[in-house]
């Protein structure tokens, strides 16, 4: 995607005047916003209070199938997967967001360094981003995590280093456009630094293709945590993230079914939450999709 | 053109061997004493010290490199420390078995994925293409180890169809060898197919709306000639893009597929190493699979300069 989808950039709306802004109802941004909300809810009521105990074991009431005090049964040390799932909510939502969070801070600044420098800093951020980009995604994260013990922070960094090199190009390409602009251009005939024009000029102008981008790569990125996750290179047991818990249940599917059913589809409602809002953010942000 | 081969070609050999330092680097920087990863932290400091020597850990980083890069330039990718055996025969044979689970689905997704996405594209509004929109949202966020294990638990276990995990060689008879295969390469496709559908419709319906398209039916050329003479292969420009990003998607899917199915492919293999901490065998595997992944790329970029002549003509930028 490139800064000219966004004809109005260098204008006066502000992003939160866009987002909040009545251009037409959006059905997406709103049942994909509200099913979110919902979800995070529900994660933080997870951290305080759950129906059960989510690391007690019950021996005596071991794979038992759902039930009025077990909505979503038991695994096979009786632990009551519903509160196991409502505590390993936060860890799926923090390793989606914390990753996009990684990739904005470290690629949003290299970014705007390799647009506004034209020399060897230049070259060496955008050859190091070509270098990041030519490993298959799922292989960055592998390395990572592989020689190191395994943790949530790690998985958070690991993926979030992922799509460092798609945050430089993209936010090169807009700060480039945004470059010849008048108002730049009238920041440098002020005799405004670098500095300055980057941070008040390049960046407020730059945000909304960058939040759209994130917006539709968080999917990919609770995606490819869960995965890591799933093959064991994220948080470690006892804790009950999603994709752990879902390799967990794979000994027990003929038994017990609902023990990998239930995270994988509240993992499945998250993605399409977070899918559906995003698509419905870049259709409120950019006109040109809409 | 030839020259445009050239130029890309030398490309990937720099970016396969930039990355094989980024991978060395990896392994032999980050923090954590291999021997001891290797020995487990009660080892005795013996065992760590012969360890280390076998290793040639205690030679300097640069001729670590050289020795390793050396090797893979003569046909040595290594000893896999687990198997002690060496590395280069293991990741052949696993990397056979992903080709076949790799290739069937990427054929699926990419001949499935345009067809339908054309459909859909042509048939703007109508019930079948509002079902596969909808179907698009949630296939592309569905985790395909989630489809894997639902997939094992209503054909393996309820229905009793199809075996629910490993491999039979082909000698078993071709049936037991392609009933192994059908549900990993199912659940490989499923979600690639909605994402290169939607965007091949996206692609589709952008060229539908373009002025040489009206042109073409203005002088009252047929419907279907104005279709595959001039929309599809134009849409089909973005659509290689898009087929050659899902590619690393699908070695991704490979990983987790082949994990859940316990089939004995390349991607396993790497869990593998991981799980032992066998750092030869993990080297050797990953550049294997980013050499694979640099020249699916070069084939999207000479796909997409054979159909797009601006390209194959473009200076070097």
């Amino acid at each position: 995607m490139d800064h000219r989808a966004f004809p109005d950039a260098a204008g006066t709306n502000t992003l939160r005047r866009r987002i909040l802004g009545s251009r037409g109802g959006n059905s997406a941004l709103l049942f994909g916003g509200l099913a979110l909300a919902v979800l995070a809810i529900a994660a933080i009521v997870g951290l305080w209070y759950t129906p059960y105990d989510p690391t007690g074991f019950a021996v005596r009431l071991r794979l038992a199938a759902p039930s009025l005090a077990h909505p979503f049964g038991t695994d096979e040390f009786g632990r009551d997967v519903l509160s196991r799932v409502l505590t390993g909510a936060h860890l799926s939502l923090a390793i989606g967001f914390g990753a996009m969070l990684v990739s904005l801070a470290l690629g949003v600044p290299l970014g705007l360094l390799a647009a506004f420098d034209r020399g060897w800093v230049s070259t060496a951020i955008m050859r190091g981003a070509d270098l990041m980009i030519s490993l298959p995604p799922i292989l960055l994260g592998l390395l990572i995590l592989a020689v190191t013990p395994p943790n949530l922070g790690k998985t958070v960094l690991a993926v979030g280093l992922v799509y460092v090199p798609i945050l430089v190009r993209l936010s090169r390409a807009v700060a480039l456009g945004l470059l010849e602009e008048d108002f730049v251009q009238a920041a440098r005939a002020r005799g405004e630094g670098a500095a300055s024009i980057l941070a008040r000029e390049i960046l407020p102008n730059a945000w909304p293709p960058i939040i759209v981008e994130c917006g539709l790569r968080v999917t990919f990125a609770i995606l490819l945590g869960a995965s890591l996750s799933f093959l064991g290179l994220g948080p470690q047991p006892p804790s009950s993230e999603w994709g752990l818990m879902i390799a967990e249940s794979r000994e027990f599917l003929a038994q017990a079914p609902w023990m990998g059913l239930a995270p994988g589809l509240c993992l499945c409602a998250l993605l399409v939450a977070v899918n559906v809002a995003g698509e419905g953010l870049r259709a409120r942000l950019d006109p040109s999709h809409a | 053109m030839s020259a445009y081969v050239a130029r890309r070609l030398l490309g990937v050999v720099l970016v396969v061997l930039a990355t094989s330092v980024l991978i060395f680097a990896i392994v032999h920087i980050l923090p954590g004493n291999v021997a001891y990863a290797i020995l487990g932290e009660y080892a005795t400091p013996a065992a760590v010290a012969t360890l280390q020597e076998r290793l040639g850990l205690n030679d300097p980083l640069w001729l670590q490199y050289w020795h390793w890069l050396s090797g893979i330039l003569h046909g040595q990718m290594g000893q896999s420390l687990v198997m002690d055996r060496p590395a280069g025969p293991l990741i052949l044979d696993a990397l056979g078995r992903s080709a076949i689970l790799a290739g069937s689905a990427f054929v699926i997704v990419a001949s499935g994925g345009i067809a339908l996405g054309v459909h859909a594209a042509t048939h703007q509004g109508h019930v079948s293409d509002r079902v596969m929109t909808l179907a698009q949202f949630v296939f592309i966020a569905v985790p395909d180890f989630f489809w894997a294990i639902l997939a094992v638990v209503v054909f393996a276990s309820w229905l009793n169809w199809l075996p629910a995990t490993g491999y039979a060689p082909s000698a078993d008879g071709l049936l037991a060898w392609a009933s192994h295969l059908v549900l990993p390469v199912i659940v490989l496709s499923i979600g690639l197919l909605a994402h290169v559908s939607r965007l091949t419709r996206a692609a589709m319906l952008e060229v539908l709306r373009s002025r040489y398209v009206l042109m073409a039916r203005a002088k009252g050329m047929s419907e279907r000639r104005v279709l595959w003479r001039h929309a599809v292969p134009n849409a089909m420009l973005p659509t290689i893009t898009i087929l050659a990003i899902d590619f690393g998607l699908l070695i991704g899917g490979v990983v987790v597929v082949e994990t859940v199915f316990a089939y004995p492919g390349l991607g396993r293999l790497l869990v593998f190493a991981i799980e032992h901490r066998d750092l030869p065998l993990l080297q050797a595997g990953m550049l294997v699979l980013t050499t694979i992944y640099a020249l699916a790329n070069l084939a999207a970029d000479l796909g997409y300069a054979a159909l797009n002549p601006r390209i194959r003509y473009r200076t070097a930028a």
